[in-house]
């Protein structure tokens, strides 16, 4: 039996009809059109499928679109506002933050609530916090690099 | 991958989660399902429903009095590791939460599931039996309180009945508490991990409990170690041949291509010499 789930997308009302086993990361890349959420190990270890359900950074791989069923959730799509980039992405962008790019959304949005926690996070802190993200380039100096200097701006 | 095809209910409460569980055959409960979604995605378990508990009010939140914690069911990881009244009251239970997954699993996987899970890799276990957790569960039989070390009986196995769920978890509060863990590099699974309890009573260790994850089928309490340390003061010497006893507890050690069981024994062993000074530090 299907089910309906209200939820907010980047901040727009969804009301969508889903068979319960459908995953939040199949809602928004098959059946919203939001595809930055990538579909990397779908084991739950590399990130890449990482969104915001809450505020909270949470691998939409391993969560039922039921279990959003009300909840507000961001992608890599809402997260520039009106007068451009994230101050994360555009910390992405002058750090050459990103190789093939694959992993950069989950990294985005893990790094925002990396931030949010603590907006001066030291380099080690940044690290441990994205035991959950994985960048098959290796690129990790620079994204390291990308999101110390994101926290160093917003807390400057 | 996606799970083969299952009903879903919400429960609204407790008694209704009890109720569905008895009448839908084959339904187990889903709370984070950081556990149980990856299982069914890999199609190792194929429950035909599913009852979400993870709305139910008044399952999740951490309160302490003198005596110790109470911590709700449906507590996250990332909620008991930020908890300042976790971290004051039993230090080790904050590390043993901060050590789970990483930040997306910590937001998501629950203390109740966890415990009912009872996978041989997860952290609470070991943790839950150092430091004396008592865990309570709803069923068709009513509520019932479980000691940690009735809790957990084999590998992904535990002495809840089909029908019981569980509520809450208290812990004594404990100063001298500390967890100490090997993480599988790609898992983030503990290889080992160590949790102990030490409480000192003029200078000599009073009480002193070490429990281990990761090594065997299911998490154990070294009760050798504890006895070597008991009655005397926690000193670096005493520690070092308390922990060396630890592999008496780990028999049936298990190993794999990333860690023999002779290694997983010697880890344990490391990790208990450094929880235990930790812990006795702390117990002061």
């Amino acid at each position: 039996m299907n089910h309906r789930v209200c939820l907010k997308v980047n901040g727009e009302a969804r009301d969508v009809e889903v068979e319960p086993r459908l995953l939040l990361c199949h809602l928004l890349r098959d059946e919203l059109g939001l595809t930055g959420a990538n579909i990397g190990c779908d084991t739950s270890q590399c990130g890449s499928c990482t969104v915001l359900m809450d505020g909270k950074a949470v691998k939409s791989c391993t969560l039922l679109a039921v279990q959003a069923d009300g909840c507000d959730v961001t992608t890599i799509e809402g997260l520039a506002g009106e007068n451009g980039l994230h101050p994360i992405q555009q910390a992405f962008w002058d750090n050459h933050g990103l190789q093939c790019g694959f992993c950069t959304p989950g990294m985005i949005l893990t790094a925002v609530e990396i931030l949010d926690r603590n907006p001066c996070a030291s380099d080690a802190e940044v690290r441990h916090g994205l035991e959950g993200n994985l960048c098959r380039c290796t690129g990790y100096e620079n994204i390291v690099k990308s999101i110390v200097a994101a926290g160093a701006r917003e807390s400057a | 991958m996606y799970p083969s095809r299952f009903d879903y209910h919400r429960a609204a409460s407790i008694e209704e989660a009890v109720q569905l569980l008895g009448s839908v055959e084959g339904a187990k409960l889903v709370s984070g399902g950081h556990s149980l979604i990856p299982a069914m995605k890999l199609r190792v378990a194929q429950p035909t429903a599913l009852v979400d508990i993870g709305r139910i009010e008044g399952l999740s939140g951490i309160s302490s009095d003198e005596d110790g914690l109470a911590i709700g069911a449906l507590t996250t990881h990332a909620e008991v590791a930020a908890s300042a009244a976790v971290k004051s009251a039993c230090p080790g239970l904050a590390e043993a939460a901060a050590a789970i997954g990483d930040i997306q699993v910590r937001n998501r996987g629950t203390i109740g599931g966890s415990l009912a899970h009872n996978d041989p890799g997860a952290d609470y276990p070991g943790a839950m039996l150092a430091f004396g957790a008592e865990i309570t569960a709803v069923g068709s039989n009513g509520e019932r309180t479980i000691a940690a070390s009735d809790l957990f009986v084999d590998m992904f196995t535990t002495c809840l009945d089909e029908t019981e769920v569980i509520t809450g978890v208290r812990i004594p509060a404990a100063r001298g508490t500390a967890y100490l863990k090997h993480r599988h590099p790609a898992s983030s699974y503990a290889v080992v991990g160590v949790a102990a309890r030490v409480a000192t009573e003029g200078g000599d260790v009073s009480e002193c409990a070490v429990g281990v994850n990761g090594v065997t089928g299911c998490a154990v309490l070294a009760g050798p170690v504890s006895e070597s340390l008991c009655g005397r003061p926690a000193n670096q010497d005493r520690i070092r041949t308390a922990a060396g006893r630890v592999g008496e507890s780990l028999d049936g050690a298990v190993g794999d291509l990333y860690a023999s069981a002779e290694f997983r024994v010697h880890l344990a062993e490391v990790h208990a010499r450094r929880a235990l000074a930790a812990a006795a530090s702390r117990a002061g």
